[in-house]
């Protein structure tokens, strides 16, 4: 027992890890979740086991949380709220004429 | 019996993965991590997954009414066909992963030449077992290296697990009385074939790893004819509890 407490503490050293699991081919990969390992190879293995053992997944993608750089949520009043009011940047606000067929 | 031989040879292919999980099932929420922890108890219900097929195939051949839960949980001790190797306690991790990586080579050896084999079931189980154990000869053979090639801490443990198991490599290779009729049959996988191959596929990676190869000229036995360590006693106890105490429940 003490030796597995002794990876275990060494384990807060093992960087975090975002998964991302595509479910079929054609499909775009979609953020799972995020784990624990020591690189990149374990990561992947970890992630096979934790996300796709109910036969979830055709392909995985790893990446160090570290590596992404995120909004600052504090700043979503001017990253986001002045599309808002812009209705007219969605295609569905245009009357389309009937004869445009298949849009 | 009509056929013993056939019996006797499904169990010893399916002891060794029947016990092999009950070690790796013992990590359940035990495990070094969460990730590796799952990790295990996969390659445990992987492997009982590939005892469900034999033993279901050795209560058909055995014909006497015991079904496959009769077969794998109510035998006595020395009816147990298992390589010593692979009752061997959970010492810590790196006995963990030394255990499965030696007995992992080994079974993916065993199932790509009993894919060949005459008997129709047999060849159908291996070839469905196969994909799960390469996966975990990858497992265990990453974390033999990553342990071995790590720290100077988790390099000696790597090598004492090594040092310690190694004695029981040798088994693996044994004929039993089954296995040479089953193999003159064409059913049967020639271990003694089996083990130049492993002995470099093993030392090569344990090269990668940086460990020494072990030297030892001496090898443990048994297991194959029921003669086992005196660990086999204590798992079979915890494996059998609930057959033993509620006779034939049911989930």
């Amino acid at each position: 027992m003490k030796q597995y407490l002794y990876i275990m503490s060494n384990k807060k050293n093992w960087p975090l890890w975002e998964i991302f699991v595509r479910s079929k081919n054609g499909l775009e990969h979609r953020h799972f979740g995020s784990l624990h390992a020591a690189d990149a190879e374990m990561a992947l293995e970890n992630a096979r086991d934790v996300y796709t053992r109910r036969n979830e997944g055709v392909s995985i993608w790893v990446v160090e949380s570290k590596n992404i750089t995120a909004s600052n949520p504090e700043n979503n009043g001017e990253m986001f709220e002045p599309a808002h009011d812009k209705v007219y940047r969605h295609p569905t606000f245009y009357d389309l004429p009937d004869e445009v067929k298949h849009m | 019996m009509k056929n013993e031989n056939l019996y006797n040879y499904i169990l010893g292919i399916a002891d060794n993965s029947l016990i092999l999980g009950q070690r790796m099932g013992e990590l359940c929420g035990h495990g070094p991590s969460l990730e590796t922890d799952i990790a295990c108890t996969n390659i445990s219900l992987d492997l009982f997954g590939q005892v469900r097929s034999y033993f279901q195939y050795a209560s058909k051949i055995a014909g006497d009414n015991r079904s496959e839960d009769d077969i794998a949980m109510l035998r006595k001790e020395r009816e147990y066909k298992n390589v010593l190797l692979v009752e061997q306690p959970n010492t810590d991790f790196a006995y963990t992963m030394a255990r499965q990586f030696l007995f992992d080579v080994y079974h993916l050896a065993f199932l790509s030449e009993l894919q060949k084999s005459t008997d129709l079931t047999l060849s159908a189980i291996a070839n469905k077992c196969i994909k799960e154990v390469s996966y975990h000869e990858r497992f265990s053979s990453d974390w033999v290296k990553r342990l071995g090639d790590g720290t100077e801490e988790s390099k000696a443990k790597m090598q004492d697990a090594i040092n310690y198991l190694w004695t029981y490599t040798d088994e693996l290779f044994h004929q039993t009385e089954a296995d040479k009729i089953m193999v003159s049959e064409g059913a049967g996988v020639d271990v003694t074939k089996l083990k130049e191959a492993y002995y470099k596929n093993v030392g090569d990676l344990l090269e990668v790893a940086t460990l020494e190869i072990p030297e030892s000229k001496y090898f443990q036995k048994g297991g194959k004819e029921g003669i086992h360590t005196e660990h086999l006693g204590y798992l079979l106890s915890d494996l059998q509890y609930m057959q033993r105490t509620y006779p034939n429940m049911e989930w």
